[in-house]
């Protein structure tokens, strides 16, 4: 277990230094950081002693050996753009994007599960065959519209008056397709809850949860689907195989065959896409954070691209890598819990 | 007329309740607003920007402001008059107060305006001014070296720093008033002004809350509103759902492709006003041989649809223009009207013997202007019909500042706006023969180069009668236009919206800088 952990922070330690490497030396293709911080009309002699101030003028492996010098010690730099470390602006952005994501794989776990096991044991029934429909077209529907839409559906409101209002069936149906909106469609709202540090929590007041309800159904959209139909076909799999068939045999309740015998070894694969799924749940953020002003660490990160301010992208990167070493740190841990035959790496078997 | 009412009815009230308390106690009404980004700093001379401006028009208030047409209203300075050709003498208002208390004096302007001398992105409009001399506690001049007509204009920059408050040691053993734009000073973080707000909270990126002063100035001003809360939202579709949806009042700026769904809404308003950012394309006669031939340059202004672009392309989002000042401006020259003739053009190609044509590269961002892609890819269209053929490309800002630096293509795209509200600005930095050592033509990618015109521009800088002055300067401009030495495009158009019961068309100005401290929200 201690060697398997030594050698993940090994791993992790050799994955961060690949990502400053590369994001240093793409950092003049980010464009020109002083352009951001000037005026138009500050003249060229200026900018010259600006970017001297800055360290710009120095070769690219000066400036990077400067910035490693100083990361070995936990400084990754200061944002142009804050003017504080970048950490510090990091862990103030990283608590908004995790409720998100925790929202989010909560809405997927509590709905993925239910339904990959119903429409796996009941493959032919109408409501089966309905999830698997909505789940193809929400998969092929960009993150990006289903935030659009659902803002416009419950934030903006929409009125139907396609059909004839001085019937009783048209006024229904106008009414049953109207809706009123009112959802909060941008930001975490203002009645957040200070947890410890830099954590604000809006799971603990009715308008901060109303701020992230859309949020957390639009990021959910894309991979809600993904983990149905990854649950029907491995269940579907497990169904089939003769340990299964010899509990039917033996007269076991349906119940206890399906939700624990066949449950237990359907996750397994689940869990693995799961941790992966979990990481790139963090970078999709990205365009749910847009869309929706969500104040964390995916906005920032695009922010940043935009005002070319190089140390906070070197240092978002390098952060990004940590989790999901961790993150597969952790599955691995989880995998060997729920199934004691898999092997740890680094473990004498 | 309803301001002046307003300000009537109010002076009516004070004159019958002399003890009334201050009007900021029916300030009640809250607003929340919606810009683009959130102010960078809260030190108001590290970056000259819009946001900057907008944020000093709230915590700030200036010696002089803009009105709507164009004209200097009073504010700190309740007068002004020039004393001699290098100097004008101002008084300023009495009993004015800072946010922490101190009563404003000359000293604090004095403060200020050394340090905007101090300041990068200031400096340059305070470069032709020598000294600010104080008279006594009210009465102070400022004096240049040579005289100068845009004295005025420079004085809209000063907005009254508190010197008490900005003088000293921070936490950190810093200077108070130190200007830096790496990492944060004590006045990136504080502020101390005269205006109707302080800033209460902020984080940046997420909001900046502010309080109406209850010690402000101005008890004339009909302002309502005591409480605002600034969310940035860089998404333009994000930042007009908040609006449709009632998250928030007021938004700026507003999308074109959002117009007609904001008019329609019955529960919104939007203001829209022909802004006074010139977009231009430089032709670069430094690269390209052809375009050192006037007829050239020319034809090319003639293939250039502006009317279309801006009819089409930007929705009617834009005013069409055929030279850099827009309308208001001393240089502006009414009778300069687009001059789209494709015949023409070709007329002009033969006779300049490019009949044939020739390649040529254009470069254009992106993400900077409004539909800059689309209008690039326009015009590349257009010139293709007088057989220029454009290899065109188009990069995000952030990359395309240093290809425009680098001159790396033979048309480039860039937008204008003159920070002195004067033409003499665009040609400094646009037209004037290009020269590192005096930053004239910083920004000339076409390397267009006339003397006489420069030494008219220069000659005009120095004219205090604003008659003559505005003569050379539309001589300036009229030569620009019959020498093509640019291709003009448009000006990009603002535009504003806000809820029904937010009166924000009173308060906006074509510097885009909403005066929020006389906004009025009705029940």
């Amino acid at each position: 277990m201690l060697a398997f952990l030594v050698q993940r922070i090994g791993q992790a330690m050799l994955v961060m230094f690949v990502i400053s490497v590369i994001a240093f030396s793409i950092q003049d293709g980010l464009g020109d950081p002083l352009q951001q911080m000037v005026g138009q009309s500050v003249s060229a002699a200026e900018r010259v002693k600006l970017r001297d101030d800055l360290g710009l003028n120095d070769s690219i492996v000066v400036q990077y050996a400067r910035f490693a010098g100083k990361a070995v010690q936990g400084d990754l730099g200061t944002s142009y753009f804050y003017g504080e470390p970048t950490l510090d602006v990091i862990m103030e952005h990283l608590p908004a994007t995790l409720e998100l994501v925790i929202a989010a794989s909560l809405m997927i776990a509590f709905l993925s599960v239910p339904i990959g096991v119903y429409a796996a044991i009941k493959p032919r029934a109408w409501l089966s065959k309905f999830f698997m429909g909505v789940s193809t077209v929400g998969i092929s529907i960009p993150v990006f519209l289903t935030a659009i839409v659902l803002i416009q559906l419950f934030s903006i409101g929409v009125t139907v008056d396609w059909f004839p209002d001085d019937t009783g069936w048209g006024q229904w149906l106008n009414g049953a397709l109207s809706t009123n909106g009112g959802m909060p469609s941008y930001g975490r709202g203002d009645d957040l809850t200070h947890l410890f540090g830099t954590w604000y929590s809006g799971f603990f007041s009715e308008n901060g949860l109303l701020h992230l309800l859309l949020p957390a159904v639009s990021l959910a959209s894309i991979m809600l689907p993904l983990f149905i139909r990854l649950i029907r076909a491995e269940m579907m799999e497990v169904l089939q195989s003769d340990y299964i068939r010899y509990a039917q045999a033996k007269g076991l309740a349906p119940r206890r065959i399906h939700f624990l015998h066949a449950l237990k070894n359907t996750m397994l694969p689940v869990i693995t896409v799961g941790g992966v799924q979990l990481g790139i749940m963090v970078a999709y953020t990205i365009l749910t954070e847009t869309v929706f002003q969500w104040p964390g660490v995916g906005l920032m990160f695009l922010e940043a691209i935009t005002r070319s301010d190089i140390p906070l992208i070197v240092a978002y990167l390098m952060v990004v890598g940590l989790v999901f070493v961790i993150t597969n740190t952790v599955v691995d841990l989880i995998y060997g819990l729920v199934n004691p035959t898999v092997k740890l790496t680094g473990k004498k078997a | 007329m309803k301001r002046f009412l307003t300000a009537l009815v109010s002076c009516a009230a004070l004159s019958t309740l002399a003890s009334a308390p201050a009007f900021a106690a029916d300030a009640n009404k809250s607003l929340k607003m919606a810009y683009d980004a959130d102010p960078v700093t809260l030190d108001i001379h590290e970056q000259l920007s819009g946001g900057t401006l907008q944020l000093s028009h709230m915590v700030f208030d200036p010696l002089i402001r803009w009105t709507k047409d164009l004209e200097f209203e009073p504010r700190l300075a309740k007068s002004w008059e020039r004393v001699d050709d290098n100097t004008m003498r101002f008084t300023l208002r009495e009993g004015v107060k800072f946010h922490s208390g101190n009563t404003l004096t000359t000293e604090d302007v004095k403060f200020t305006y050394e340090r905007l001398k101090k300041s990068q992105d200031f400096k340059a409009i305070f470069k032709p001014f020598t000294e600010l001399r104080v008279i006594d506690d009210t009465t102070f001049e400022l004096v240049t070296a040579e005289p100068y007509p845009l004295v005025l204009n420079a004085a809209t920059y000063i907005f009254p720093m508190d010197k008490a408050f900005y003088t000293g040691k921070d936490d950190n053993g810093d200077d108070k008033a130190a200007i830096s734009k790496q990492g944060s000073t004590f006045a990136s973080r504080n502020q101390s002004g005269t205006g109707p707000f302080k800033v209460t909270s902020r984080q940046q990126g997420v909001k900046v809350e502010f309080e109406r002063f209850d010690g402000y100035w101005d008890k004339e001003s009909p302002g309502n509103v005591g409480k605002i809360t600034l969310t940035p939202i860089k998404e333009n579709n994000t930042r007009v759902s908040a609006l449709l949806s009632g998250g928030v009042d007021f938004i700026a700026p507003v999308p074109p492709t959002d117009l007609d769904r904001i008019k329609r809404d019955p529960k919104t308003d939007l203001v829209t006003m022909s802004g006074t950012r010139i977009i231009l394309l430089d032709l670069n006669q430094k690269r390209v041989e052809a375009f050192k031939d006037a007829r050239v340059r020319q034809a090319v202004a003639y293939a250039v649809n502006q009317e279309g672009i801006a009819a089409k392309i930007m929705k009617g989002f834009a005013t069409p223009a055929a030279q850099l000042s827009p309308e208001g401006y001393q240089g502006h020259v009414d009778s300069l009207k687009p001059r789209f003739d494709v015949e023409k053009a070709k007329k002009l190609m033969k006779e300049a013997g490019y009949e044939d044509g020739f390649t040529v590269t254009m470069m254009t961002p992106n993400n900077r202007y409004v539909n800059d892609d689309k209008i690039a890819q326009a015009v590349a269209a257009m010139l293709s019909r007088i057989n220029i053929k454009v290899d065109l490309k188009t990069l995000p800002k952030a990359q395309y500042w240093p290809e425009f630096d680098a001159r790396a293509a033979d048309i480039m795209m860039i937008g204008w706006h003159a920070d002195t509200e004067d033409s003499a600005n665009f040609y400094e930095f646009l037209t004037m023969c290009p020269n590192a050592d005096t930053g004239a033509g910083q920004y000339n990618a076409g390397n267009y180069c006339n003397p006489e015109l420069d030494a008219l521009v220069e000659k005009a800088n120095v004219e205090t009668d604003l008659d003559k002055r505005a003569e050379m300067l539309q001589q300036v401009e009229q030569a620009l236009y019959d020498d093509a030495a640019f291709v003009p495009l448009h000006w990009q158009d603002l535009a504003w919206a806000s809820k029904k019961t937010v009166k924000i068309e009173p308060i906006l100005n074509v510097m885009n800088f909403p005066y929020m401290g006389d906004l009025v929200i009705e029940d």
